[in-house]
């Protein structure tokens, strides 16, 4: 079974793409370059605060603006082991994935605190208020894209093709 | 039931009717990459172990964030998407020597064609539904999948339908249409969703107007934006060499939308979005009452730079300086309008008035480089995007316009209408 534990951090709506990695940091494509400077704009101490395996809690509309890949891949490499919104920017949901950050949609996002410990069970799809014991349902991942998981990602399943010509 | 302009759109590219909802895998007909992001696909592209691009005439690397390169790493990372072009030999290549700004360069050359599929890693990629093509933005994985197949999977849109009807009154233009839009819907209002722009004032729009409109539906969080293709868009593409033959695709009558938008703009004003969200919106006549103080003006970007913005902005500036306290910056979006604005007299009279006047490129709108801001410092940028952080300084703050208040703001030192400089 896989769980996800982690501490919270919460940030609001509209968290975007110039907040979670700014423009400034993109001459390279180096992870853990980037990772020095995830939501930096947002909170310019976070990188220094995040400590591996932590969960990003944030409202509505995260993610928005750029396609930069640059995006997820700060946050991975910050440590950040999911991210859990009300709802996600659609380019940002698509690399999210296709960079293997876990992202979970749930409305009650305004109940979990800051601090708290989360317990996400990627099986049952429950996350684990593990201060309050309050229990949530996120939205299932659409079908086609647990395919493309079984596949081993989206590059994988490009290779699977070339192989089948 | 009948079809919309993207739904027939995918289901031509599938070969089947497809409706909204349903997953397909495609052929893209052009897929765009940068410098900032492609370097990102390459390392994918050949991980993967694929030899060849699957159609090298369907792929585009543009240089146009960081280009020339404005620092040490920056020239490293160009030089990723440089020796790769070079290694497969590709045809749309385009750096220096040719160089602007991808969604300014690419309809130019012919290279975006009525009834495409189009990705991009840029989310401004939407600005190519002004051509009556589907195209949207993706990040750096997905387009190193279009680079391996050809193709990549979508889930077909749902569209809003947003009519504009009335005839425009003087100084608004496309820009104030889509900011207005997103005044209303808000910026996550039609995520997911395509959004159709039809009605009499797009009838009456020009090209360079259109592709502004459609360049920020991301901006409202939408998938693509789209114009069917009339006579306006026929003009456009007449003299081009087009890459493929053109498909015309109109949504039927008795298409289904998830939601249908109508607004009267007879009597919109220009619409400033103040910071820090593009749906922020205020008429002008509001910021004029606000006082608002410029340090800086820019007038660029995949939004704002075309031909259009550098004739109305020099025509306003013409004769008259830029504030004492107030920068100007242009960046025409490409080589050719650079050009053309030149042979003009449009660059001229800016550099007269005290503009500075670069080289085409991405610049000052993502603070990148050339106009960043400082602390507290206060713009008003005819760029996309109006978010903390964006051209500089966390402090800074940032007011989104059209090119004619922008250059009505660089003599007035502070948000202005043309009529009162």
């Amino acid at each position: 079974m896989v769980k996800i534990k982690g501490q919270v951090w919460k940030f609001g709506d509209n968290i975007d793409t110039d907040l979670i990695i700014p423009a400034r940091y993109l001459n390279t494509s180096d992870p853990y370059q980037l990772a020095k400077h995830a939501m930096e704009d947002a909170d310019p101490d976070f990188s220094k605060k995040v400590k591996k395996g932590d969960i990003i809690v944030a409202g509505r509309n995260f993610g928005s603006g750029s396609s930069r890949e640059h995006a997820p891949i700060a946050l991975k490499y910050a440590g950040v082991s999911a991210v859990i919104a009300k709802s996600f920017a659609r380019i940002f949901y698509r690399n999210s994935f296709n960079t293997g950050l876990p992202i979970f949609e749930i409305d009650e996002v305004e109940e979990i605190a800051e601090g708290s410990r989360l317990s996400i069970d990627m099986d049952s799809g429950v996350i684990e208020d593990m201060e309050s014991g309050k229990k949530y349902k996120f939205k299932p991942i659409p079908q086609f894209m647990q395919q493309l998981i079984q596949a081993g990602g989206l590059i994988n399943y490009a290779k699977e093709k070339i192989a089948n010509g | 039931m009948g079809l919309t302009i993207t739904e027939k759109i995918f289901s031509a590219h599938a070969g089947r009717e497809v409706r909204a909802g349903e997953i397909v895998e495609v052929p893209i007909d052009m897929v765009i990459g940068n410098d900032i992001t492609t370097p990102i696909s390459i390392k994918a592209f050949r991980e993967s172990g694929a030899k060849k691009l699957a159609n090298p005439d369907g792929f585009s690397i543009v240089l146009d964030h960081f280009i020339p390169a404005k620092d040490i790493a920056s020239a490293n990372q160009a030089k990723i998407s440089r020796e790769f072009a070079w290694e497969h030999n590709l045809k749309n290549f385009f750096d220096e020597k040719d160089m602007g700004i991808e969604h300014a360069l690419l309809p130019e050359k012919g290279l975006i064609v009525p009834g495409d599929v189009i990705i991009g890693a840029d989310s401004h990629t939407c600005t190519h539904g002004a051509l009556g093509a589907f195209a949207t933005g993706m990040g750096s994985t997905d387009l190193a999948y279009a680079m391996i197949t050809g193709g990549n999977w979508f889930k077909v849109p749902e569209t809003i339908k947003v009519v504009f009807t009335g005839k425009l009154r003087p100084y608004v233009t496309g820009k104030d249409l889509i900011l207005e839009l997103i005044r209303r819907i808000g910026v996550d209002g039609a995520l997911y969703k395509a959004l159709e722009f039809t009605g009499d004032t797009i009838e009456n729009l020009d090209m360079d107007s259109r592709f502004s409109l459609c360049n920020m539906a991301i901006e409202a969080g939408a998938k693509s934006g789209i114009i069917a293709v009339d006579e306006v868009t026929k003009e456009f593409l007449k003299d081009k060499d087009l890459a493929r033959e053109p498909k015309f695709y109109y949504s039927d009558e008795d298409a289904q939308y998830s939601d249908i938008i109508e607004i009267d703009v007879s009597n919109l004003e220009p619409v400033i979005a103040y910071p820090h969200l593009p749906s922020n919106g205020h008429p002008l006549s509001q910021a004029i009452a606000d006082d608002i103080r410029v340090d800086q003006v820019f007038i660029g970007s995949c939004t704002n730079g075309r031909l259009s913005d550098i004739e109305i902005a020099s025509k306003i500036v013409k004769g008259k300086k830029v504030a004492k306290h107030t920068r100007m910056i242009v960046t025409p979006a490409t080589q050719k309008i650079l050009e053309e604005a030149s042979k003009l007299g449009y660059i001229k009279d800016l550099v007269d008035a005290g503009a500075v006047v670069s080289n085409p490129t991405c610049g000052a709108c993502l603070g990148g480089y050339m106009g960043i801001l400082g602390d507290d410092e206060v713009a008003i940028s005819t760029t996309n995007r109006n978010f903390v952080g964006r051209m500089g300084a966390r402090s800074s703050k940032i007011y989104l316009s059209n090119s004619a208040i922008a250059a009505a703001s660089a003599v007035a030192g502070k948000i202005a209408s043309p009529d009162n400089i």
